[in-house]
């Protein structure tokens, strides 16, 4: 038994050189984005069809082209578009923090849902007295036999105390929990297995109907938003457009991290911590800063994507839903800005045309992913491209 | 029927029209009344009234009572047969009179030569003491040979003379009642505590409660230790592999509760072809499906260390992913070879019931049987570790790959034998799973987290870590559990565990100096 204990726990020299390398190779195409001449138009004429499409092109495709015209967009499409697009924000969070500063996490799904409920809250208030029991309470309250609200959703009828509280919760709980983390110098695998005990903790605390947060039914049938009916085209094409617009802000909140001074020190974590700490930088700070604004446009990502999918529910904390925001930063291809948002449209693309076609072989493909993007492209589908041009 | 154990020798009269009138038709006082003043004397007669009097089998006319059997009429008191007449009206029996009918019976059956009709039967009198009956039971005491039996009937007479008018005998029974210490008998003393108006009596009352609380108190205590020993040997089960895989390999497995899984499924086929093919030896299924749980997870891990696993040493996090894409695979294969419903895993007779250890502590048989297999396991592990050429190679790998390459030792072969070790425990973990819970394809998916968090808060590297966190982890949980309910208790342990990873980052059992860095 004592010989057992002796034994290191991760020796394998040759091969964390081999890795070593790989991590120059990621370091080399991060510094691409940097290193190619990117003149002004270049740099944003990319951004600026992006804006086109999302704030003019659809909007028209789907509310003036009429429906037999070959280039309508149906609602379906539209919502789908939209739902991808929450997804993808939380992809580039999930880059933010394990393509560029080396962190895996796992509770991501936390921070995404603990949004959504923020802006669930609200809109249970807004349904008013025309839920099934046309009491002012939601419906899940007056089934509780609950006779007041709970103190936590105090500010519930607030969009503007609603809203802060997106940015706030996920914020403050990161912020907590990543500081006592970092602070004991947690990393690794570690990292990632107390961030899935954090999502299943908070997963199993939603479930509780005590906790008043609707249990395993979660929020639905929500009505208005500000007053308007949430169900119209007009309605979903506004938030289309701002989930949209969200989307490329964060795009460019992230390009000017990931250029800055402070981007750079990240990546230099990622890929040796310790030089970084001998050469006097306090990767603490620097951690606990991108862990929490990463959370927070988690929470940004959760909060659009519950009034256009209409329902939120605790199975968005399930491990295996943050696993999920892993892979589509993984597919698309970490450690560039443009591949969790390519990742996040590919799987969740796949996803609904295999869950509609042949939804027994959608595991097999998620799976076969899984394994496939880990064994024959690291650098995902966007580092694919790139070899295939060089 | 044959309830011709009637041994009331010398009192015994014989069953009159008179009284079989008055059991069977009047009101329902009357008629209980009529049934307390019968009993004592009964004969095979008035037995087998009684008892189609219970079975609803009894009409009644204007002057005559007619026991129905097969269709015909028959007179309780000669047991000719008679003609039914038309007018002949059911006896209806409201659910008093049916319980006290039932618990006539019941008293009856106490004299029965079947030592298991009359276990059965003093339990049907322990829930209704009725002083009335207490004349027979007496006599059913004194009678009585089996000592786990004569106990249970001296404590249904204490019952009965707990309601009895006789302050004295009201005294003696509360202090013999606080002897036992079953909560039938505590309901029954709270009950009487209500109502006592004696003050002697009231105090006798009290002391014997808080004596069998203390009793009840240390038995909820040692069913909170068992489940919580209980629950640890399984997760040490699942953390086992775990330890090898993770600990001293550096690979993340996450498909590790698929190969659980897999095991599990394997019991499930295994117990199949018992069923089709030896059915006489059904029983032994479980001691087969052990080494072939065993061998069909080896051999499926170790197919995964040659095709994904052995690319990615090194690569934790990467590993982490692929071995997550591996589990969805092998969860979406059971499905389909199997179907997404659990299916049925009979536990043998042998591992079915368990000791009843106190009144209200019963240890199940299967539950025993994991800890023991947990145990068994944990040393065959340790001893092939610390004992063996393989163990030796494994642990020469893990601290020095390079060095163990140069004198000899073929490094990727070793990886592939210690992973699909790893696998083959994680199977065996899947056979004792089976035993206890449901088996199907989101089987893993339930421990995975919970091994996981054995294996981190136990320390990397380290079996014994991983035995002192999966009994910590379990006793833990169940002890919270009893205090606050499971989710929270879940949520309060998943909690804990975080904090005490902020505080100890590499475990409870840290590994000092340089490797510890490594």
């Amino acid at each position: 038994m004592s010989t057992v204990t002796g034994a290191a726990p991760l020796g394998h020299p040759e091969r964390s050189e081999r890795s070593a390398a790989g991590d120059a190779v990621m370091l080399r195409y991060a510094q691409d984005d940097m290193r190619v001449p990117h003149g002004l138009v270049r740099r944003w004429s990319g951004i600026a069809v992006a804006l086109v499409v999302v704030g003019v092109a659809v909007p028209v495709a789907n509310l003036l082209v009429p429906e037999t015209g070959a280039l309508h967009l149906s609602d379906y499409a539209v919502q789908l578009i939209a739902k991808i697009m929450c997804y993808a924000i939380a992809a580039l969070a999930m880059d933010l923090i394990w393509g560029y500063t080396g962190i895996l996490s796992l509770g991501h799904g936390a921070f995404f849902a603990l949004g959504g409920y923020a802006m669930g809250m609200y809109l249970m208030r807004q349904i008013g007295s025309d839920g099934q029991y046309h009491l002012p309470m939601p419906d899940f309250m007056v089934f509780l036999n609950w006779k007041e609200f709970p103190w936590h959703w105090a500010l519930s009828d607030s969009f503007v105390a609603q809203m802060a509280l997106v940015i706030l919760a996920p914020g403050l709980l990161a912020f907590v929990f990543g500081f006592f983390a970092f602070r004991s110098r947690i990393k690794g695998v570690y990292f990632s297995i107390i961030t899935q005990a954090m999502t299943f903790a908070m997963m199993l605390l939603f479930f509780r109907n005590e906790t008043g947060f609707g249990g395993n039914n979660g929020f639905t049938d929500f009505k208005r938003i500000l007053g308007v009916t949430i169900a119209t085209p007009q309605t979903r094409m506004v938030l289309f457009v701002i989930t949209g617009c969200t989307l490329i802000g964060f795009y460019l909140v992230a390009r000017a991290i990931v250029g800055s001074k402070f981007g750079r020190v990240l990546q230099a974590i990622r890929d040796a911590e310790s030089r970084v700490m001998f050469t006097g930088y306090d990767p603490l700070r620097y951690k606990l800063a991108i862990w929490t604004f990463s959370a927070v446009m988690c929470g940004v990502a959760g909060a659009l994507y519950v009034p256009q999918v209409g329902i939120i529910n605790p199975s968005e904390m399930t491990p295996a839903a943050s696993i999920e925001i892993a892979i589509w930063a993984a597919v698309g291809g970490r450690a560039t800005l443009i591949g969790p948002i390519v990742g996040a449209f590919f799987v969740n693309g796949a996803k609904s045309v295999f869950t509609q076609y042949l939804p027994e072989y959608w595991l097999y493909v998620l799976g076969a992913m899984f394994i496939a993007v880990t064994l024959f492209l690291p650098q995902g589908i966007v580092g694919l491209f790139r070899r295939v041009r060089r | 029927m044959v309830l011709g154990c009637v041994l009331l020798s010398g009192t015994a009269w014989s069953l009159t029209p008179q009284q079989a009138r008055a059991l069977a038709v009047g009101e329902t006082e009357e008629r209980i009344a009529a049934l307390n003043a019968q009993l004592a004397g009964a004969d095979e007669k008035t037995v087998a009234l009684i008892q189609a009097l219970s079975d609803d089998a009894v009409k009644f006319t204007d002057s005559a009572v007619i026991v129905m059997k097969d269709d015909k009429g028959h007179d309780p008191v000669t047991g000719a047969e008679v003609a039914v007449p038309a007018t002949a009206e059911d006896v209806v029996n409201n659910n008093q009179m049916r319980s006290e009918l039932d618990s006539a019976l019941a008293t009856i059956k106490l004299f029965s030569k079947d030592d298991k009709v009359r276990a059965e039967a003093v339990k049907t009198l322990q829930g209704e003491p009725d002083e009335a009956k207490l004349p027979l039971v007496e006599k059913a005491y004194a009678a009585e040979t089996v000592p786990a039996i004569k106990e249970a009937i001296g404590h249904v007479r204490a019952a009965m003379l707990l309601g009895s008018a006789d302050t004295a005998r009201r005294l003696e029974a509360s202090r013999s009642l606080g002897e036992s210490g079953t909560p039938a008998t505590k309901t029954l003393l709270l009950e009487r505590q209500k109502v006592e108006t004696d003050a002697a009596v009231k105090g006798a009352i009290a002391v014997a409660l808080g004596r069998i609380e203390g009793r009840l108190k240390w038995g909820e205590r040692l069913g909170v230790l068992f489940t919580g020993v209980s629950l640890g040997s399984i997760l040490l089960l699942v953390a086992l592999g775990l330890a090898i895989t993770y600990g001293l390999m550096g690979v993340i497995n996450m498909a590790h509760g698929e190969l659980m899984m897999i095991g599990a499924y394997t019991t499930y086929v295994v117990q199949n072809l018992f069923r089709t093919w030896l059915p006489g030896w059904f029983d032994a299924y479980v001691i087969v499906a052990i080494p072939a749980a065993f061998l069909v997870s080896a051999l499926v891990g170790a197919v995964l260390e040659r095709g994904v696993i052995r690319f990615l040493y090194g690569r934790p996090l990467e590993t982490l992913l692929a071995t997550w894409g591996i589990s969805l695979v092998l969860q979406q294969a059971v499905r389909t070879i199997f179907g997404a419903q659990n299916v049925p895993v009979e536990n043998p007779k042998w591992l079915s019931g368990g000791i009843q250890a106190m009144s209200n502590l019963v240890l199940p048989y299967n539950r025993i049987a994991i800890i023991v297999f947990a145990v068994l396991v944990l040393a065959g592990v340790a001893l092939l570790i610390a004992r063996t050429r393989f163990g030796l190679f494994i642990r020469g790998v893990t601290q020095n790959r390079r060095m163990a390459a140069c004198v000899g030792v073929d490094t990727a072969k070793i990886d592939m034998l210690a992973f699909s070790f790893g696998a083959g425990i994680a199977g065996l973990g899947g056979v004792a799973l089976s035993q206890v819970g449901n088996v199907g394809p989101d089987l893993g998916q339930s421990y995975i987290v919970d091994s996981f968090l054995v294996v981190v808060v136990g320390g990397v590297g380290q079996l014994a870590g991983t035995v002192v966190a999966a009994l910590g982890l379990g006793v833990l949980n169940k002890l919270l559990e009893g205090l606050s309910g499971a989710v929270l208790a879940k949520i309060m342990v998943l909690v804990a565990i975080v904090i005490f990873i902020q505080r100890k980052p590499s475990g409870l059992f840290a590994m000092k100096g340089r490797s510890a860095e490594a």
